[in-house]
Formats: C-alpha cells, sequence, structure tokens
C-alpha cells in the first residue's frame, strides 16, 4: 500500500493526499471502539470507496472528515492542515454531503434546496438561485422541478436534487454516505453512471461509503475494505482487491464470484465475433422462410434482436409472441464479464453481439471467450509472478 | 333579537375584551413556549423540570388563579391582566409538552443534513427545526384557543369584563335572553378563531399543500375507489 502511493505520488508532480486520517481512533462512552488506529491517504480528484460490513466503522470513519465525529485520538488533515483548528461549520459548508434518505428540506422548494450551502455563505438568494437552477440541469433533471417540494419527487430525482445540492457550492470534497441504496436497481444503476460522467468533468476528491462490494467496484478509483471494529483490511484499487485480496475477510466479503466479477476489469476488444443467422419477425408468418442452422435470430426491420427460432421448432413459432426470449446483450466493446454473461445466458449458446445502436453484429461463444481469459490470465502470471494466484 | 340590537355597543365592548383576553395569552405562549421546549429538548434534567412544572401549573384551577395572581402581581382584582397571565400559563404549560414532540418528531435525516451542510446551532433552530415544527404547533394553538375562549368567561365571576359578564348578569338578573346571547357568540368567537388559525397555517406551510409525487395519488384513488365499489 505504502509503495504504491508513494510511487503514484513521483509520477505525478509529488501531489499531496487531499485527505490524510492520521491514526484515527474512535471510541464511544460505551468503550464500543468504531474506528481503531486508522491511517489513510485520501487521493485527490478521485472516488475513494469505504466498504465494509455493518459495523466497520465506515460512516463513522467519513463523518470523522467533516466533524460530524470527533475522533477519540489521531488526527484528519485536509489539504495538509489539522481539521480540529477549523470552525466546525465553515469546514462542513466546505465539503458537499450526500447521504442515504436524501436528507431534502421538506419545507423548502428543489430550487432552495440546492441552493443552501450558498445561501449560508452569504451568496444572495437570486444568484444561489440561479446556480441552482443550472445544478438541476447538470443532474440531470427537468427545470420546472426547481418549484416542486422533494415529497412531488420519485426516489431518483431526490437523490439526484441531493447531489445538485452538494455540488452548489463548487466544493472540492464530495462526501456521499450510501447515497444510492435506497433506490431500486435500476436507478441505481443509472445514478452510478450518471456519478462517473459527472466525476470527468468535474474531478473532485469524491469518498464514497457503501456495504455493496459491486457498487464500490464499479465507482471507485482505489478501495479501502474496512472490518468490523474499524480495522482497515486492504486498501487497493478494485481489480486488486478482486484479484489479490489480501486476507480471508477481504476475499470472504468480496464473495465467491469475484473471479467472475473481475471480469469486469478486462476489455472484451479481442473477442472474436461470428455471423450469425437472422430471419426478420415480420416473415416468421411465411411458412417459406426456412432456417437453416439450429438456432436462428430474430430480429425487427432495424436489426435488434429479438429472440431465437430454434430449427426444430419453426413451424410452431408465427409471430414474435412465439419467439424463444434471448439472454443478455454484448455490445461491441464492453468487458470479457459482459461477453461471457451474453454467450452464458443465451439459449442457443450463442451471445448476441450487438453495435451502439443495438443493431446485431454477430455472435459470441463462450469457449473462445474462456481462452482469452486464461490467456490474460497466463500473461499476468508472467508480468507480475508473485501476485498471481 | 331586540335586547341584542338595543345592546349592541355594550356586546361589542365584551366582545372586543373577551378576544384580546384569549388572543393575546396565545400569542405570548408562543413566544415563550418555543424556546423553552428547545431548551428542554438540548438538556434533558431542564427538560424534566419544564415538563413536571408546566403539568403542576395546569392542574390549578382557573378560579384560584384569578384570585391568586393580583396578590403576586399587584394588580387590581377586576384587571384583565390577571386573566391574561393565567390564561398564558394554561397555554405556555400545554404548548411546551406539543412543541417539545413536535421538535422530536423531525426527521433524523433531515437533521443531520442540516448539520453536514454546515448549519449553525441557532441557524438550524431558526430556518429548519422550528419551520417544521410548525403543524404540531397549531394543531396545539387550536386546541388551546378554543379552551382560552371558554376559559376567560370565568373571569366576569370576580368581575373581569367580557363575554362571561353576559352570563353572570344574565344570571343575576334571571335574563335568559342575555345567557342565550352570550354562548351564541362564544360559540362563533370560537369557530372563527379556529379558522383564523387553519388559515394562518396554510399560509405559513406552502409546502404541506403541494400534492405528493405522482403514482402515489392514482394509486391511492384508486384504491378509495374500489372501496366504494365494493
Amino acid at each position: 500500500m505504502t509503495t504504491e502511493t508513494s510511487s503514484r505520488s513521483m509520477g505525478g508532480a509529488a501531489r499531496r493526499p487531499m485527505i490524510e486520517l492520521r491514526g484515527v481512533t474512535k471510541t464511544y462512552p460505551g468503550g464500543q471502539t468504531a474506528v481503531n488506529n486508522l491511517s489513510l491517504d485520501i487521493d485527490r480528484g478521485a472516488i475513494t470507496v469505504l466498504v465494509g460490513p455493518s459495523g466497520c466503522g465506515k460512516t463513522t470513519t467519513m463523518r470523522m472528515i467533516n466533524r460530524m465525529v470527533e475522533p477519540t485520538s489521531g488526527a484528519v488533515l485536509v489539504d495538509g492542515e489539522d481539521i480540529a483548528d477549523r470552525k466546525a461549520s465553515d469546514l462542513r459548508r466546505s465539503m458537499g454531503y450526500v447521504m442515504q434518505s436524501s436528507g431534502l428540506m421538506p419545507h423548502r422548494t428543489v430550487l432552495d434546496n440546492i441552493a443552501t450551502v450558498p445561501r449560508l455563505n452569504g451568496v444572495p438568494r437570486k444568484d444561489a438561485r440561479t446556480r441552482a437552477s443550472e445544478l438541476l440541469e447538470v443532474v440531470g433533471l427537468a427545470p420546472d422541478l426547481g418549484r416542486r417540494y422533494p415529497a412531488q419527487l420519485s426516489g431518483g430525482q431526490q437523490q439526484r436534487v441531493g447531489v445538485a445540492r452538494a455540488l452548489a457550492a463548487d466544493p472540492p470534497i464530495l462526501l456521499m454516505d450510501e447515497p444510492f441504496s435506497a433506490v431500486d436497481p435500476v436507478v441505481r444503476q443509472e445514478l452510478q453512471e450518471e456519478l462517473l460522467r459527472l466525476q470527468r468533468d468535474m474531478a473532485k476528491t469524491i469518498v464514497f461509503v457503501t456495504h455493496d462490494i459491486d457498487e464500490a467496484t464499479i465507482l471507485g478509483d482505489k478501495v479501502a475494505v474496512l472490518n468490523i471494529g474499524g480495522v482497515l483490511a486492504q486498501y487497493a484499487t478494485p481489480e486488486e482487491i478482486l484479484r489479490a485480496p489480501a486476507s480471508d475477510f477481504v476475499a470472504g466479503f468480496v464473495g465467491r464470484d469475484r473471479g467472475f466479477r473481475h471480469l469486469s476489469f478486462q476489455e472484451g476488444e479481442g473477442v472474436r465475433i461470428h455471423s450469425i443467422q437472422t430471419i426478420e419477425v415480420d416473415r416468421l408468418g411465411d411458412p417459406d422462410a426456412a432456417v437453416t442452422s439450429p438456432w436462428t435470430l430474430a430480429v425487427d426491420a432495424g436489426g435488434r434482436p429479438q429472440g431465437w427460432v430454434p430449427q426444430n421448432r419453426r413451424s410452431a413459432i408465427r409471430s414474435a409472441g412465439d419467439l424463444v426470449p434471448g439472454g443478455s446483450l454484448y455490445r461491441r466493446g464492453d468487458t470479457l464479464r459482459r461477453a461471457l454473461d451474453a454467450a452464458l445466458s443465451a439459449p442457443s449458446g450463442l451471445g448476441v453481439a450487438v453495435d451502439d445502436e443495438g443493431r446485431v453484429v454477430g455472435s459470441v461463444r463462450a469457449g473462445e471467450i474462456l481462452e482469452l481469459i486464461e490467456d490474460a490470465r497466463v500473461s499476468r502470471g508472467r508480468a507480475n509472478y508473485n501476485t498471481a494466484v | 333579537m331586540e335586547w341584542f340590537l338595543a345592546n349592541i355597543d355594550f356586546i361589542a365592548g365584551l366582545t372586543g375584551q373577551h378576544l384580546i383576553q384569549s388572543v393575546v395569552p396565545l400569542v405570548l405562549a408562543v413566544v415563550l413556549a418555543v424556546p423553552l421546549a428547545q431548551l428542554a429538548r438540548l438538556n434533558r434534567t431542564v427538560g424534566a423540570v419544564i415538563l413536571t412544572l408546566s403539568s403542576i401549573l395546569y392542574t390549578i384551577p382557573s378560579l384560584a388563579m384569578f384570585v391568586f395572581l393580583p396578590l403576586l402581581l399587584g394588580t387590581s382584582i377586576i384587571s384583565p391582566v390577571n386573566v391574561i397571565v393565567a390564561l398564558t400559563i394554561y397555554a405556555v404549560a400545554l404548548l411546551v409538552r406539543s412543541t417539545l414532540d413536535a421538535l422530536e418528531s423531525i426527521d433524523d435525516g433531515v437533521r443531520q443534513a442540516a448539520v453536514a451542510m454546515g448549519f449553525t446551532p441557532v441557524r438550524r433552530f431558526l430556518t429548519v427545526d422550528f419551520p417544521l415544527s410548525i403543524p404540531v404547533l397549531f394543531a396545539g394553538l387550536r386546541v388551546i384557543s378554543v379552551t382560552n375562549i371558554s376559559l376567560v368567561s370565568v373571569g366576569a365571576l370576580i368581575g373581569v369584563s367580557s363575554l362571561g359578564t353576559l352570563f353572570t348578569d344574565g344570571l343575576f338578573r334571571s335574563f335568559p335572553t342575555e345567557i342565550a346571547v352570550g354562548i351564541l357568540i362564544t360559540l362563533v368567537l370560537a369557530l372563527v378563531m379556529d379558522l383564523v388559525l387553519v388559515a394562518l397555517e396554510r399560509l405559513v406551510t406552502p409546502w404541506r399543500r403541494q400534492a405528493p409525487a405522482k403514482g402515489s395519488t392514482p394509486e391511492t384513488v384508486a384504491v378509495e375507489a374500489y372501496r366504494v365499489g365494493a
């Protein structure tokens, strides 16, 4: 961990970490230790995820960064300065905070909610609202939502407003406490993608707390895995955590299918795409439109996949409703994980590959993808002798 | 009716006095009870003292209070100040408790968010906690408003002018019309005050007037319609 940090900072103009936890411990009056002698350097302009089971002190750790929790011992430095010397309310205004329940003020309009921190900083109401309506757009909400009250928004919209509110004063640091865990999986994925998109432009220093290792590996530039009692179990890139867990605890937490998940970090560029026989859905009713391969893919007029036609049941399939449903799709250039999933989830064993517009370009085969994975493993093993498992 | 028209000036005067004696305590109670409730919330010991004291004060009968207060305040026994002070004490005693409940019922997420965004404690109380406690505060005020309007009449027993004077006078002269008019105006007054409070609450809590998020309303309506149909 130490060597990696130093080699990285030497490469990039010796930049000091944005946030430094120095031997931080938090013991509650009952004697229960939430965080135990934790030292952590949080990189500038990157997403650092704190992940771990409940009771691992991840939220407590985050709250010691904005002094919502005061450490029992140790120090927290932001930009090299000990935050214990700063006025708590000023410190907090310099960090955006997004929480699990959106925490929006129910008695204020969406616009005024977003304008909260600028208003606390003394920005005139009119200017703060103008900035707030710009931010609505940044987080992908329609401007007319600004006049509504939080109760009139859906859960996903509220979370977006929460993000906009955290960004309003343009703080260099964002603290996000399980911000997406209360929304449904579809919305969660949307919000995660949105956050990564925003982060490409903003390059904020983001500390993100989650209990979901998948979310951690998707979002994190670095992931800190914490164990019960606030002990740091591993601090590394998500790829390294999946590939080489530092302990049984980390391996267990990362889960049984970590090998499969690790494929998310492998480019699928090399996957061979085979030609595939297709039939237009409109022609299914025509008995003369025969199929010649064991599995034929039905497509709509735009070339998008609709389902499968097994050759031995061709006569029974007369319309789109009779098709055998397909599996997940592999977009050309996606990761190996997506490619393998497409192949494994298709009833025909042929993963459907599509282009960016969703048109069928061919098929991928599980056997070949596994060969690619094996090749990658061997070459990595040679390059990285001691860590390959 | 004839009697009412003939004495309209007298009755209007009594109504005005009645109104002052019931509304002033209401306003004073808000001014006193809200900071007391916040104090009670911040410190458990202080809170226990405040709540116990307010319960005890509330059990003192109003007539006893009206007679006792002039000795304490040095006011004349027929001064409306006695009634105003007594009713303020009752109102504060009731309101402290409901305001405390209101402050404690505020969503913890909202409070945490306010802290995380860098509100100072005073500003948070004034712009977050207090506005959010208004609905419960008004529920308390509506109860107190009705209680006050009926209690003010008791003051007439010791000679403080109010609509209660119509009862004592009517009883003394065995003149039921006067008593009936007194009852009627008291009822109207209580009703009007209640309506004013409801309107005021709507005015200061615009966020409660809005329809909830799309999706929840039609469902609720559908359930209602189903029940009616069944």
